[in-house]
């Protein structure tokens, strides 16, 4: 009797599932919950609250929302690489009979927590967040399409990261690798709440994903400035509609197989397990239909950022604006026939793989060009090696050679020697480091003055720079090496000696990293502290070239007092040649959206949803369901949307940056 | 070859003398073409990155703001020619790298029987290729020469020069058979069979280990694989023959069970339809094989010939007398109904589970586990 009340009450959650007899997970929830504790007394204190839910938490403004994606994603990147030093740390040590420090239970979490992390906890709010504060600025708009919607998606992207972060403290995460392929995901190999918190954290995460991606689609294409034909839209914006395109078109196919895989885990189906005419392969086939877009997801707005920081710091116009363009384009269309290079190993026939194998290739031309339209930009330029131009031109040199050992990947006989192996491992951090993560610091150099009004202390920002860059270049090379040995990802623990000390180079790599990550957080602290000195007050600190750079840095709530008119694609350049000058009067009040708490509900309620999902604690999961429909469609009652800035704010604004700009001169 | 791997290999050589590349330098002709193949992709596309790269280090080098007498050309983002050229340059690389790609990814196409064993030497007419079967097990590999009657597990031998056809498959998860110095790797999979075809070209002792992980005994799951002159060969054939032991349906059921860093085993005598059900997955008695249900399907499904067909093949397995004795490879509905017909009188077996009663008041789809 009692034991039917618990199983009611809390499902599959019972003590057993709390990890107090393991130390590691005991010390790390302490330091968390310390921390916590220390957070909370500190915003009461300092009466935080208040402000953080009206002025953040409920904002509908895309400049917050795309701070707080930055701030989840750099908080995710420290738990994403917690686990990468975890696993190198264990593969330095595990030979000559030593089983390391994690057992398989452990160690095989930590790499699938990492892959799923990094990628949609880390790179993609990275990237979301620099979507989301530049491109409105970008095309001259004062917020994004749909405000409300926005705020919703970004809690959304919380909720999964959430979720994640429990499974640590509460029951155990998948042991499956970040794909989580059946019949290994399947109840049957799989039958602890790993593969469920996988599954609800992505699904949670996910709305948010394609809602924003179907927000920033329509921000671009009905939102751009007077005079913003297509073809005079900034790179960084051209590549941010391809990315939300890929987007939409992507991740409802990752949705649709997490229904099915969580079909076969709750309710008995068999899609994907081994016999009843269940079939594994269409999971594989179908988690990469959205996985190879998803990697172009991530590089894509990178490339838009090295475009934009080239262009700007060799003070030059982009080199081949148009070919640029149709570059993007062509990569976002061959990114979805593509898919089958993932596993060229399980059995296709030849004309198939040779097929794929050749699509994939194509895929180099184009991202050829670009990396020659870059060179050509910096060709008779006045290159200043600002952070931004110094993380580009890192960039450049070391994504060639994750690009060649890419296209090499796609030559199938060649894979099937280098498939799984720690090559693979190598080439796809090379791409994503060296590509995605160096684009979104460079971003992060190149746009931080505009969010906050001063510019990043530069000399934390080398160190930071270095310590990557060297790091990188130790923790990786030892891999490719590793891989033409033969070994492969995913070991635990090893049987041949001589190959300890390539494992212990890659470790030291992952220190250096270390100290790039503490350096940049450092930069951030000290620049914070020393803003009066790095402050930048004419908004546009780097002498730039599209339309953000018009506007004050922070802009105002509402971007531009005046939507402006456009006549180039380096709108802000031309306006600067044309001997532009600011509108001083006329100004007329600002209809904006109103912040809504409605977002924050929501997403709370879904990861509650998600949480009782993952414990079978069935009467949660019906309550917070209808709790979710019941305050999405009391939303739809709330008439209180938006407001009108008064003329005076405006005109006290717009004073202001007069009084800054001529103190300035 | 040995020429482009000198090359290319030139200038780490001194960084990696002491490490054993065994992809770019392995026993097996397949291995050997595939590490070639890679070896020749990566200088075709060192032909554009070198200047790239170069190119990159140069430009901003030169053109860096202190450097006054670099030209400055602000306005200058367009020429036709140079848009050509690097549109065209990656295209011919990709061109020939294309085609070398689809001459060689079907010639070694690991399903394509081999037509050589070495560069130099043609497959000897006539010969006979070793069959091996391979079995990915939870954390151990199982061989089995249906040639010899034999099984192994966590071992594996063949003699040099001749090919060896390997059909794969798996008995809970995905893994991959991978022995770099022989062949490049194939997915093992539960419910489906794959292919490969190799040669081992040295005598040797070489490692083997599933590339794709499986869970928690992963990291163990390796095995020696023994490349044997056809005497040597031969002696291990006998060892394994003499060391008794029979891997029949219950032995494997036993086998199959998780357990991590298994010794090596040697099993004189083999089931001879074993691999047949486990790639159909019925080797557990009262289990109906995944091709009975395709031929089921295909005579129409339960609610119209299959159902008969069906029915069939229960009252074979029933009378063929599951569990106990083992000859029950029958998986093909012509054999069920055979047996059927030759058995009249038939009970209907007691562990009938049907899927959805009210479609097929009598359908019985699937029989469960005893």
């Amino acid at each position: 009797m009692l034991e039917t009340l618990t199983t009611f009450l809390f499902g599959r959650l019972s003590l057993e599932s709390f990890p107090y007899h393991e130390p590691i997970v005991v010390a790390t929830f302490f330091a968390v919950v310390l921390g916590g504790i220390a957070l909370v007394a500190a915003l009461s204190y300092f009466k935080l609250w208040g402000y953080l839910w009206t002025e953040w938490f409920t904002t509908v403004d895309h400049k917050r929302i795309g701070i707080m994606y930055m701030v989840l994603g750099l908080i995710m990147l420290l738990r994403g690489f917690a686990d990468a030093i975890m696993m190198r740390a264990q593969q330095a040590i595990a030979f000559n009979g030593s089983e390391g420090y994690l057992n398989s239970h452990h160690f095989d979490q930590v790499f699938t927590a990492h892959g799923v992390i990094m990628i949609f906890f880390v790179a993609m709010p990275l990237v979301t967040g620099l979507m989301n504060y530049v491109v409105p600025l970008q095309i001259g708009a004062r917020d994004v399409s749909f405000p409300f919607l926005n705020n919703f998606s970004f809690w959304m992207t919380v909720g999964g990261a959430v979720l994640i972060m429990a499974s640590l403290f509460v029951g155990e995460f998948a042991r499956t690798g970040w794909l989580a392929y059946p019949p290994l995901s399947g109840l049957e190999a799989s039958p602890d709440v790993g593969v469920d918190y996988y599954i609800w954290a992505l699904q949670v995460a996910g709305v948010g994903t394609t809602l924003s991606g179907i927000n920033l689609i329509c921000t671009i294409v009905k939102m751009r400035a007077p005079g913003m034909t297509m073809m005079k839209m900034p790179v960084f914006t051209w590549t941010s509609l391809c990315t939300n395109v890929l987007i939409v078109a992507s991740f409802p196919i990752l949705t649709a197989v997490l229904v099915l895989l969580s079909l076969d885990r709750y309710v008995g189906t068999h899609f994907f397990t081994n016999d009843m005419g269940g079939n594994p392969m269409m999971y594989v086939n179908l988690i990469w239909i959205w996985g190879h877009p998803e990697v172009y997801i991530l590089i894509l707005p990178c490339f838009g950022i090295f475009s934009e920081v080239t262009s700007t710091f060799t003070g030059k116009k982009l080199f081949g604006y148009t070919s640029m363009v149709y570059a993007t384009v062509v990569i976002t269309i061959l990114s979805y026939l593509v898919w089958l290079h993932h596993f060229f190993t399980m059995g296709s026939g030849a004309s198939v793989n040779s097929f794929f194998g050749i699509t994939t290739m194509i895929i180099s031309i184009p991202t050829g060009a670009k990396i020659f339209n870059w060179l050509f930009t910096m060709y008779r330029g006045r290159i200043r090696f600002e952070l931004p131009m110094m993380w580009t031109i890192a960039f450049m040199l070391t994504f060639v050679i994750g690009g060649m050992t890419g296209v090499l990947l796609a030559v199938p006989p060649a894979d099937f020697v280098l498939h799984n192996s720690l090559f693979l491992i190598a080439h796809f951090h090379n791409v994503i480091i060296g590509g995605v993560l160096f684009g979104l610091f460079a971003g992060i150099y190149y746009w931080w003055p505009k969010a906050f009004g001063f510019r990043l202390d530069p000399f934390w920002g080398k160190m930071s720079f270095w310590f990557w860059v060297i790091g990188f270049y130790f923790a990786f090379m030892p891999l490719y090496v590793l891989g033409l040995m033969g070994v492969t990802r995913r070991l635990r623990v090893f049987e041949d000696p001589s190959l300890q000390i390539w494992f212990q180079i890659a470790a030291f790599g992952a220190v250096l990293i270390a100290l790039g990550i503490g350096s940049f957080l450092i930069q951030i602290a000290v620049s914070v502290l020393k803003r009066r000195q790095l402050v930048d007050v004419s908004g546009d600190p780097w002498d730039g070239r599209t339309l953000e750079w018009a506007t004050s840095s922070p802009p105002p709530g509402y971007n531009f007092a005046f939507t402006p008119v456009i006549h180039d694609n380096d709108a802000w350049w031309d306006m600067k040649k044309r001997g532009y000058a600011r509108p001083l009067d006329g100004f007329r009040p600002i209809h904006m959206p109103s912040n809504t708490g409605t977002g924050v509900i929501l997403a709370g309620i879904s990861t509650v949803l998600g949480f009782a999902l993952v414990w079978h604690i069935w009467w949660l999961a019906a309550v917070s369901f209808v709790g979710l429909l019941a305050v999405a469609i009391n939303h739809t009652f709330n008439y209180n949307r938006d407001f009108h800035i008064p003329v005076d704010e405006v005109v006290r604004t717009e004073s202001e940056r007069t009084r800054l700009l001529s103190g300035q001169v | 070859m040995s020429r482009y791997r000198a090359i290319a290999l030139l200038p780490v050589m001194a960084a990696l003398s002491g490490c054993n590349l065994v992809v770019l330098n392995p026993a097996g002709d397949v291995a050997s073409q595939q590490g070639d193949l890679v070896v020749i992709s990566t200088l075709l596309m060192l032909l554009i990155i070198v200047p790239v790269m170069a190119l990159t280090v140069l430009f901003a080098w030169r053109y860096r703001q202190s450097n006054n007498t670099a030209r400055y050309e602000p306005d200058w983002d367009h020429s036709t020619q140079l848009e050509l050229v690097i549109w065209a340059a990656p295209l011919l690389i990709i061109i020939c790298l294309g085609a070398i790609t689809w001459v060689t990814t079907h010639k070694l196409d690991p399903y394509r029987p081999l037509d050589r064993i070495a560069s130099d030497k043609p497959v000897p007419a006539g010969a006979k290729p070793l069959d091996v079967q391979v079995v990915a097990l939870d954390w151990k590999w199982l061989f089995v020469y249906p040639e010899y009657g034999i099984a192994s597990v966590n071992e594996m031998a063949a003699p040099v020069d001749r090919q060896i056809r390997f059909s794969l498959t798996a008995s809970t998860v995905m893994n991959s058979f991978y022995v770099p110095a022989l062949a490049g790797m194939i997915y093992t999979m539960p419910g489906m069979e794959t292919k490969l075809h190799a040669v081992i070209n040295e005598p040797g002792t070489y490692k083997g280990f599933s590339s794709n992980y499986s869970g928690a005994g992963f990291s163990h799951m390796r095995f020696n694989f023994l490349g044997l002159s056809n005497q040597d060969f031969d002696g291990w054939v006998s060892k394994v023959k003499s060391a008794g032991g029979s891997l029949d349906r219950n032995a494997y059921l036993a086998l199959e069970k998780p357990s991590e860093a298994v010794p090596v085993q040697h099993y004189g005598t083999v089931d001879p339809k074993l691999f047949n059900a486990v790639v159909n997955m019925c080797v557990r008695p009262g289990t109906m094989c995944m091709s009975d249900m395709a031929a089921i399907d295909r005579a129409g499904g339960l609610n119209a010939g299959g159902k008969a067909a069906a029915e069939a093949i229960l009252r074979a397995n029933t009378l063929a007398g599951f569990p106990d004795t083992q000859q029950t490879g029958l998986c093909t509905v012509a054999e069920a109904v055979e047996a059927a017909a030759s058995n009249s009188g038939a009970v209907q077996r007691p562990t009938v589970t049907p899927i959805s009663a009210s479609a097929t008041p009598a359908g019985p789809q699937r029989l469960a586990n005893p």
